[in-house]
């Protein structure tokens, strides 16, 4: 029989649950060290990007003007069915509130919030504004369509009461191309006024051709980079970064500079003779796939560099002495191991570019302009805040798709960003 | 069983900026079937001749053979070495199964066939049950036994080496030098290795060739160099070696006296070739010496005091000042040991003439 030994060393033993204790206590002075770390960031980040993208996104649901302008015309429009000729009722609402909205001065803002969605409601607004009838008048309806006898269509009411409701789809509707009939069914824009699904594809291929143009010069010379000695190498890298040492807009202008139809290339071209007339480089899409490719090549490059700063040389001789030829080492040894590289560039550029604005803007023809440029046009020239909101979550939810099908197809896990 | 190739270096140079040969005319027939190692320090060469011979280097002259061909105008993928590199270089996005199809299919091996190539090389080296592992999935162990499959499977009659053990630790090492020996006499291919461990290369090679300078040193059996090193270098390189130089005064025979720079004269073994007032260097390991022995046949006995006892275990070793030299290192076997030996205590050391040679050069 041996008796029991205290052991007083051991203050846990092994599992038990004190150690545990112990254990989570210790980890979580950790934990809360490293959020107080990352705190600052974490702030930044939701002041200076999360709040405004979310508030820019609700933007393009808002239907404030009507509501706020003229409140007794949008409740008696919230009670109106819509169906048929308007009751008098509401049109006298509706005279009164004009009226009122015209000496307060607000009447042109709602005017063009009904202007998107019928255009020449704006100045209808205002003449039958200057020009109202007796408000006394037995059938009002009836004066208002003698003054203009769009009062008697029934869309312009449908108009109205779609713009009395707090949110409306109409601006995400616009967006791809759809908008409200007077019975309140979704149907498409005539092709006339249809042009954002136009400029998203447009987008989309221009992007595209960039894309697979990066990816064909990149390679080349990541793989340079990633082969020849150190020294020359950090050289080459610094030329390559160079650009982004300079503004983009500058750059851009440079393009400017250098392919107008007087510029240095034309010049150049036909001093040796390239061809014989100034050729149009510039103010086309060849204009914009030469400036974006200029100025997207470095995201193609690092991440290729940097996979391939990680592939052993002697990969390349293991294969040869396994019998294998150049080419097919390099297409079942060295190209496999760059797709996460390759991915990563392929996503970076196409993303990047899919949101480009002054670029194109600049070096672009009209018929190559992309959805950032129509983005800036609501928010800045227009004042169109609700379209400028539904056209940047298209733009969102076009890179999300994009991003989603590449994942499947690629693995984003798999993916080398640097 | 593969029939081993052949391969004939003819004045082979190479010079990589023009000025310093980095191999320096290398004439080396390599048999059929044996184990060859290339030893020696870094820079000495051995590598880039290994290279050579798989095609990665061209010679800046001369010409090498592969059972009677020239190899000048052979691609490396079309001369169908074996060849195992220093970090293995398996391809991370390939199973282990697919590294070793991959030179199958290279050669247009059918699939059926391919598989049951792979499965024997795979068992050769004990992977079987890891054929679908990625290498990162493996210890360095397993990677380097893959390495090695992978370099068999095609069943090539030359195998290349490059240091492939060197980043293993010492137990397994020790290990794979044992299994390569064994690999190598199961397939009969003929199997060159680089080192620069010496004991890999005594352990495991049928010849060695010992590199310095771009040229062959001694090209020997493992007992040969060890026991009868040709010049100083190979002395000081392959195993431990206590070295004196001084003026030959007298060659009779294969025998020969030495006189010692710092005063000291000794028998030794002379090499082919040595002769009287020329200079030399005197090698004599440190497990022939004995000390204080009762026996009064030794040809050397010199007194001395001892400087240092470093204990190993197994041995023990004493560091004594012998002539000029301080650093002369006596090892004594732990059941041969007499005696405390305790630092300045005074003793006599002897050795034999016939375990202590005479060599040609004696450089500084």
């Amino acid at each position: 029989m041996f008796a029991k030994v205290a052991n007083p060393t051991a203050a846990f033993a092994p599992g038990s649950a004190e150690l545990q204790v112990q254990l989570r206590r210790a980890e979580r002075s950790k934990k809360i060290w490293a959020l107080v770390l990352i705190a600052p960031l974490f702030l930044f980040l939701a002041v200076t990007f999360v709040v405004p993208i979310a508030r820019t996104l609700f933007l393009s649901v808002e239907n404030p003007e009507l509501r706020d302008m003229m409140p007794d015309l949008a409740a008696a429009l919230q009670a109106w069915d819509s169906d048929g000729t308007p009751p008098d009722s509401l049109v006298r609402t509706f005279a009164a509130d004009v009226l009122t909205a015209h000496e307060n001065r607000t009447l042109a803002r709602v005017g063009k919030r009904l202007n998107f969605s019928i255009s020449g409601f704006r100045s209808l607004l205002l003449k039958t504004a200057r020009r109202m009838p007796p408000q006394d008048s037995p059938d009002l309806l009836a004066e208002l369509t003698a003054l203009d006898k769009r009062w008697g269509e029934r869309r312009y009411w449908a108009a109205l009461k779609q713009a009395s409701t707090p949110y409306t789809v109409e601006y995400l509707l616009a967006a791809v191309d759809h908008q409200f009939n007077p019975d309140g069914e979704i149907v498409e824009k005539p092709p006339e006024r249809s042009i954002y699904l136009t400029v998203l594809a447009r987008t989309a291929w221009i992007s595209f051709v960039v894309v697979t143009i990066c990816l064909f010069l990149g390679y080349p010379i990541a793989y340079l980079l990633a082969t020849i000695p150190t020294k020359y190498s950090n050289l080459l890298l610094l030329l390559l970064l160079l650009p982004f040492w300079t503004s983009l807009l500058v750059r851009t202008t440079a393009w400017l500079v250098l392919l107008q139809n007087q510029g240095v290339v034309n010049d150049l071209a036909i001093w040796i003779g390239l061809w014989d007339e100034p050729v149009q480089l510039i103010r086309n899409r060849l204009g914009v796939y030469i400036a974006l490719v200029h100025i997207m090549l470095p995201f193609m490059v690092l991440p290729l560099f940097s996979v391939m700063k990680g592939i052993s040389p002697t990969h390349m001789k293991a294969a040869a002495s396994l019998g294998a030829t150049p080419i097919t080492a390099f297409l079942k040894v060295y190209l496999p191991q760059t797709l996460p590289g390759a991915g990563a560039g392929i996503l970076l550029v196409f993303i990047l570019t899919l949101g480009f604005y002054i670029t194109p803007a600049l070096v672009g023809g009209p018929s190559d302009q992309m959805l950032s440029q129509f983005i800036a046009f609501n928010a800045s020239t227009a004042v169109n805040w609700g379209m400028a909101g539904a056209l940047s979550l298209l733009l969102m939810v076009g890179v999300a798709i994009f991003f989603s099908i590449y994942s499947r197809l690629v693995g984003v896990r798999d993916l080398r960003l640097g | 069983m593969t029939l081993g190739a052949s391969v004939q270096f003819r004045g082979v140079s190479k010079t990589y900026d023009g000025q310093a040969l980095v191999v320096d005319g290398l004439d080396l027939a390599i048999h059929s079937g044996e184990f060859l190692t290339l030893l020696g320090p870094s820079g000495s060469g051995k590598t880039t001749t290994l290279m050579m011979l798989a095609g990665f280097e061209v010679p800046t002259s001369g010409e090498i053979n592969l059972d009677g061909r020239s190899l000048t105008n052979v691609p490396p993928y079309k001369r169908s070495i074996g060849m195992v590199f220093q970090n293995y270089a398996l391809f991370p996005h390939m199973t282990v199964e697919e590294n070793l199809a991959f030179p199958l299919q290279a050669r247009g091996v059918s699939a059926s066939e391919a598989s049951a190539r792979i499965r024997r090389a795979l068992e050769m080296v004990q992977l079987a049950e890891f054929a679908t592992r990625r290498p990162a999935q493996l210890s360095g162990g397993q990677q380097q036994r893959v390495a090695v499959a992978r370099s068999l499977v095609y069943q090539p009659s030359l195998v290349l080496m490059d240091e492939p053990l060197g980043a293993l630790d010492k137990q397994l090492r020790e290990q794979m030098q044992l299994e390569l020996k064994h690999i190598h006499q199961s397939v009969g291919a003929t199997f060159v290795y680089v080192t620069h461990d010496q004991d890999e290369a005594l352990t495991m090679s049928d010849r060695v060739a010992v590199f310095n300078d771009g040229k062959i040193q001694q090209l020997d059996t493992p007992e040969h160099l060890y026991e009868k090193p040709e010049n100083a270098f190979v002395a000081q390189f392959i195993g431990e070696n206590n070295r004196f130089t001084g003026q030959v005064e007298e060659v009779s025979g294969n025998l020969c006296r030495v006189s010692v720079d710092g005063g000291v004269t000794m028998l030794a073994t002379s090499v082919p070739g040595l002769l009287a007032g020329s200079r030399s260097a005197v090698s004599v390991r440190p497990e022939v010496v004995a000390v204080d022995p009762i026996d009064v046949g030794y040809d050397n006995r010199l007194t001395t005091q001892v400087l240092e006892t470093i204990y190993h275990g197994d041995h023990l070793r004493i560091r004594v000042r012998i002539a000029e030299n301080d650093q002369f290192i006596v090892k004594i076997p732990r059941q041969l040991c007499s005696g405390p030996y305790e630092v300045g205590q005074p003793c006599e050391v002897a050795w034999m003439a016939h375990d202590c040679r005479a060599l040609l050069d004696a450089p500084e």
